[in-house]
């Protein structure tokens, strides 16, 4: 046996017995999540507190692994929202595609992974589990403020405050 | 106190604090190496974790305990409690102070060689009886590991024989009052620590279980209580080895100001860690390594310790 390469792993292994664990003790110490951590899914708000969620399907069709459900419906005054939204949280693998497919930034992963279920039932979410109150990451962004709508009496980035609509088609930035 | 009485009382203390060791060591390890992994080991089940030990024995005894049909079923069932009980037999020369020990028999050293050569039966007969191919191989590589390390690992302590005249432990811990063996034997020390190692089949001599290459080697088919026997087995060896490192080359009981009893708990207590701290960070050696280390390097060493040894007393 490489008898010094021995002894020296021997050394160096007991080195460690002064050496704090890196071990968080997770019910009582919390680990630091970066915001960015992809975890329970939410649907947001602008910051007027309307619903940002166009239901466009991007983030149902990003999917990979299709635990978004979703049903488009319109508003009197022609606005897109969900009838329902539903995602099924026992499939979802919070890869974030939805988030970056979603053109309005409704949809957000959250830094937030507790959601242990005895019942499976239980972890798919619906519309009113998912929708928070506030415009989560993105507190100033609003859709509408950019790409502007119609109402009739302006048109498209016509009114205050608003941008002329962007060619999505075009690569040019 | 009358005479029988006191021997019944310490019998049965040495058994009650052996077996507690032994339930501590698995504790103890798990705990220990977790630190050397920056890790923290079991923490959750009562203070410390303590309760933890408590636990996996009520967890062992309520699994089911099964038999294959294919194994061998007397030798099957006898051999875990063969390796446990010759461990336990080995306890009774043990001095474990000037007045605590159960028997002190003048050949106390060949008593404990020969307790374990009975191991090397348990694990043996638990690789065959089990009649499946991983078990039959760590058995057979127990064989040849436990019966090419026994051979030197009585020679290495041939010196310590030597040196003190005797064959009683006791008489070997009181021939260390003026100097402890493991300087004028520290050849034969190291020989047997490493030869006490493998005779305990543990890392990084534990080729018989090699859970990389024979899922667990000889235990392979044991569930329950009888995989618990053999898994006693093994913490009884490293508290045994460790023992008979301190009685025969620590002075055993010697040392100033504490009592005996705290002296051979420190020192017993000090080798057990170091045989965590072995599995903690050495890798496994080769088969035909391990052979060739046992007879090619260990075997001449332990006989160069005896023959240097012999010509200084022979000399004097």
């Amino acid at each position: 046996m490489p008898i010094y390469s021995a002894l020296r792993s021997l050394w160096h292994v007991f080195k460690h017995t002064f050496r704090r664990p890196i071990t968080v003790q997770y019910p009582e110490e919390r680990p630091r999540i970066p915001p960015r951590w992809r975890g329970r899914i939410i649907l947001s708000r602008d910051p007027a507190g309307g619903e940002r969620c166009v239901a466009c399907y991007l983030c149902s069709a990003a999917c990979p692994v299709g635990c978004i459900a979703l049903q488009a419906a319109e508003d009197e005054h022609g606005r897109r929202y969900p009838a329902f939204f539903r995602i099924n949280f026992s499939r979802c693998i919070f890869c974030g595609y939805c988030e970056e497919a979603c053109p309005t930034r409704a949809i957000q992963l959250t830094p937030d992974f507790e959601m242990c279920e005895y019942d499976r039932q239980n972890l798919v979410y619906e519309k009113e589990d998912l929708l928070i109150s506030g415009p989560g990451k993105y507190p100033d962004y609003d859709f509408y403020r950019v790409a502007g709508v119609a109402v009739g009496v302006k048109d498209k980035g016509a009114g205050e405050r608003e941008l002329p609509p962007v060619d999505v088609r075009s690569l040019l930035p | 106190m009358t005479e029988p009485w006191r021997s019944l009382v310490v019998i049965v203390g040495v058994l009650a604090i052996a077996l507690l060791v032994i339930m501590a060591q698995v504790w103890l390890e798990r705990r220990i190496i977790a630190r050397w992994q920056d890790r923290r080991g079991p923490n959750r089940v009562g203070p410390f974790g303590l309760l933890q030990l408590i636990a996996d024995v009520i967890k062992l005894f309520t699994k089911e305990d099964w038999t294959p049909p294919f194994a061998d079923r007397p030798v099957f069932v006898l051999a875990p409690a063969v390796v446990m009980t010759a461990g336990m037999m080995s306890f009774a020369v043990i001095p474990f102070a000037p007045t605590i020990g159960i028997v002190d028999l003048n050949i106390g050293l060949l008593f404990f060689l020969a307790m374990s050569s009975m191991g090397v039966y348990s694990v043996v007969l638990g690789g065959w009886a089990s009649n499946s191919k991983y078990s039959l191989l760590g058995g057979m590589r127990a064989a040849a590991q436990m019966l090419s390390y026994e051979v030197f690992m009585g020679l290495s302590l041939a010196g310590v024989v030597a040196l003190a005249g005797s064959f009683s432990l006791r008489d070997i811990v009181e021939a260390q009052r003026h100097g402890w063996f493991i300087v004028p034997q520290a050849l034969g020390f190291v020989v047997f620590l490493i030869a006490g190692i493998a005779e305990t089949h543990r890392l990084p001599f534990d080729l018989p279980e090699a859970e990389s290459e024979l899922v667990a080697g000889y235990h392979t088919e044991y569930s329950s209580m009888k995989f618990g026997m053999f898994f006693v087995g093994e913490y009884v060896g490293i508290a045994l080895v460790s023992a008979m490192i301190t009685t025969l080359f620590l002075g055993g009981w010697l040392g100033p100001w504490l009592p005996p009893l705290a002296w051979f708990g420190i020192k017993t207590f000090f080798f057990m860690c170091f045989f965590y701290l072995m599995r903690g960070s050495l890798p496994r050696p080769r088969y035909d390594q391990l052979m060739a280390y046992g007879w090619k390097l260990m075997l001449p060493l332990a006989m160069l310790n005896l023959l240097v040894t012999g010509a200084f007393l022979a000399a004097r």
